[in-house]
């Protein structure tokens, strides 16, 4: 891993890129898991960090880890930019993860919605990452709205299918100067270490672990994963022929002029 | 209709128990279930039809073993799927179901497990169902709660660490008025995270109503979907009414309830028909209303005052966990609620593989929540809807889910 590999979100720099969710799984587990992870930024739900003194999910996370608190829970702009504020007033920091759905059953983000409420918050001070479907030109919207990261979904949200949107992930790659941080779908190291090797800035898991049968020791695989494909990246993969071999000698090699 | 349901009180007086008599075993006493009351509110919609029509041609004995291993071999389990998880076909393959169930439920929800507790502020009731402890002609000890006294219950169950109640009462419109439930509410929100009600049916606008006072999720048991049965077990009330019934879940979604439950009580008839219609009753409104939050509860019947006869007939244990399963495979991403009419060793068990959320700190009576929580005596109190099967505290019950590797939740909404 070359040294000062460090990417930047609101004028922070992080260098893991593994960003860990914290839901779905015991709270007594959350430190462990960080600590294997070797995350410095960790999602938590705002609706269930915004309970009383019983059990606060923000008592487990280890101090000098970056909040990214999101709105789960919003069906519009609105009630995301609520969501934001409350999480910004319970001393959650200004880094927000915009997660806006009108879908109980597949839990789809609305890109809409999304681009409405990136355009509020980044004009209040939020670093805001939102969660999308990858499509370019809601991308591109969220990029013109202040957006800090754009998080496509590889899969359905906790449906552990991996880079089922490959393709549309790397146009957003190729084409978006923003930090790309895969979100939701990300079933397993490989699949994360893929996402790094199409050129992503980071990997945020949470299902991928919670339902792991030891979420400390797959923490650490996530994390060597991540850190296996971003070295990839940089040093640049060997090409891939579509088929057929590379003859070592040109087929054009008698030409003389 | 079985003798278990009619006990006559001898409190009553000698014109109401010839009425209650009359309603008993004269069906043409009774009013049509199927006419609407003045002020009842009737809605354009299809739903019943759709879970109506289905349910019609269900027949459960035609399905086999092999429909239920297909079914189980499905990633996205279908109505014909979730009609042959529920036959007795299934039956050998529990084990399966149990472990497929499982998977999703961890996929959906991890291994968190919520918890609630329940507050009845009244036990008045204008109905005649056979079966309930509240029915109008069971003579128990009758109680409203007023506003003080309501309180006073929410701070005790609030001091033990709950933040999410459910408020219910029995079913009188003019001893628990909408405008009543609606500043119980409103209280509640200053002691709790998370308030929804379980009360009578009602229109639109009183849902909204109810929405504006701090109410964000309503909770109706269609008791039974068999309209005949209905008919049979339901004498006398408003709620003989069987399609406004059927219809309050789409009245609160319209009048902008986030999230809405489904259930009918077991063991007062076919209970796999019943387990379908709840079901489909569930797929149905969430296809129609995709941003509602959609959850499914079990009830099996449990023995009331003065009727200790009354039980879940033919829903042992096993048939629920199999009701269970199939609401999980068929229905992933609802939440389902599993009461203390359960006993905790069910309880334990079904939270590991289904169920999503459980109460704690749980009475069915009315304002006893101090003697049931500090053992401090008070005469007066209101008799209790049935009896539960399972006591557990919250810290109790906290501390199980613990061990069985579960992680409590108490809260996890925000009101918006």
């Amino acid at each position: 891993m070359q040294e000062n590999d460090s990417f930047q979100l609101g004028g922070h720099s992080f260098t893991s890129r593994f960003i860990l969710g914290s839901g779905k799984y015991s709270l007594n587990l959350i430190k462990a898991a960080v600590e294997h992870a070797g995350a410095q930024i960790i999602t938590l739900a705002v609706r269930r960090a915004n309970t009383a003194d019983h059990e606060n999910i923000l008592d487990y996370i280890p101090k000098g880890v970056t909040l990214l608190p999101n709105t789960s829970g919003a069906r519009n702009a609105d009630e995301a930019v609520r969501i934001a504020r409350l999480a910004r007033e319970m001393g959650c920091g200004n880094f927000v993860k915009i997660e806006i759905m009108r879908d109980t059953k597949y839990l789809m983000p609305d890109n809409q919605e999304t681009i409405k409420a990136t355009e509020t918050l980044a004009s209040d001070g939020f670093v805001v990452l939102p969660y999308m479907f990858p499509d370019l030109m809601a991308a591109r919207d969220m990029v013109k709205a202040g957006a800090a990261a754009i998080m496509p979904l590889g899969a359905p949200i906790g449906s552990n299918q991996g880079l089922q949107a490959k393709p549309f992930i790397q146009i957003l790659v190729n084409e978006i100067e923003l930090p790309i941080i895969v979100d939701a779908g990300i079933g397993r190291p490989s699949q994360a270490c893929e996402a790094m090797e199409m050129g992503c800035t980071a990997v945020m898991a949470n299902t991928a672990l919670a339902t792991a049968g030891d979420i400390p020791l797959m923490a650490h695989a996530f994390r060597n994963a991540i850190e296996a494909g971003r070295s990839a990246w940089l040093a640049g993969l060997g090409r891939v022929l579509e088929r057929g071999a590379s003859a070592s000698d040109p087929l054009t090699g008698f030409l003389r002029n | 209709m079985p003798n278990q349901f009619f006990v006559d009180s001898e409190f009553l007086s000698p014109a109401a128990l010839k009425r209650k008599h009359e309603l008993e075993n004269n069906p043409a006493s009774r009013t049509d279930i199927m006419t609407y009351l003045p002020g009842m509110e009737v809605i354009k919609s299809d739903t019943r039809e759709q879970v109506m029509g289905r349910v019609a041609s269900y027949d459960a004995s035609q399905f086999t073993a092999k429909d239920v291993l297909r079914a189980l071999e499905h990633e996205n389990c279908t109505i014909e799927d979730f009609q042959a998880l529920l036959s007795p076909a299934a039956a050998p393959f529990l084990e399966q179901m149990a472990t497929r169930a499982r998977r999703e439920t961890v996929r959906h929800f991890g291994n968190t497990v919520y918890l609630f507790t329940p507050l009845y502020i009244a036990n008045y009731c204008e109905n005649y169902c056979v079966y309930c402890g509240f029915n109008c002609y069971n003579h128990i000890r009758r109680m409203r709660l007023d506003m003080e006294q309501i309180e006073h219950e929410m701070k005790i169950i609030s001091a033990s660490g709950m933040e999410e109640i459910l408020i219910l009462t029995g079913e009188s419109r003019s001893k628990s008025s909408v405008e009543y439930i609606g500043d119980a509410c409103a209280l509640a929100r200053k002691y709790f995270r998370m308030v929804g009600v379980e009360v009578y049916p009602l229109n639109t606008d009183e849902y909204k109503y109810l929405h504006e006072r701090g109410v964000d999720y309503v909770t109706v048991f269609q008791e039974t979907y068999d309209a005949v049965r209905y008919e049979q077990l339901h004498l006398a009330g408003h709620k003989r009414v069987w399609p406004y019934r059927f219809d309050a879940q789409e009245r609160a979604l319209m009048g902008g309830m986030r999230g809405v439950a489904f259930s009918a009580l077991l063991g007062l008839a076919d209970f796999r028909k019943d387990a379908l219609a709840t079901g489909l009753h569930a797929y149905f409104l969430q296809r129609k209303y995709p941003h509602a939050e959609i959850s499914l509860s079990c009830p099996r019947l449990r023995p009331i005052v003065n009727n200790e006869a009354i039980n879940p007939q033919d829903v042992h244990e096993r048939e629920l966990c199999q009701i269970l399963c199939a609401y999980r495979i068929f229905l992933p991403f609802a939440g389902i609620t599993v009461s203390s009419r359960e006993s905790a060793s069910f309880r334990n068990g079904i939270a590991k593989i289904a169920a999503t959320k459980i109460s704690a700190g749980v009475s069915t009576g009315i304002g006893d929540h101090e003697s049931k929580y500090t053992g401090k005596e008070n005469e007066n109190e209101g008799d209790e809807q049935f009896e539960i099967a399972d006591s557990r505290s919250l810290k109790s019950m906290y501390h199980d889910m613990e061990s069985e590797g579960l992680q409590p939740v108490l809260n996890d909404y925000l009101y918006l």
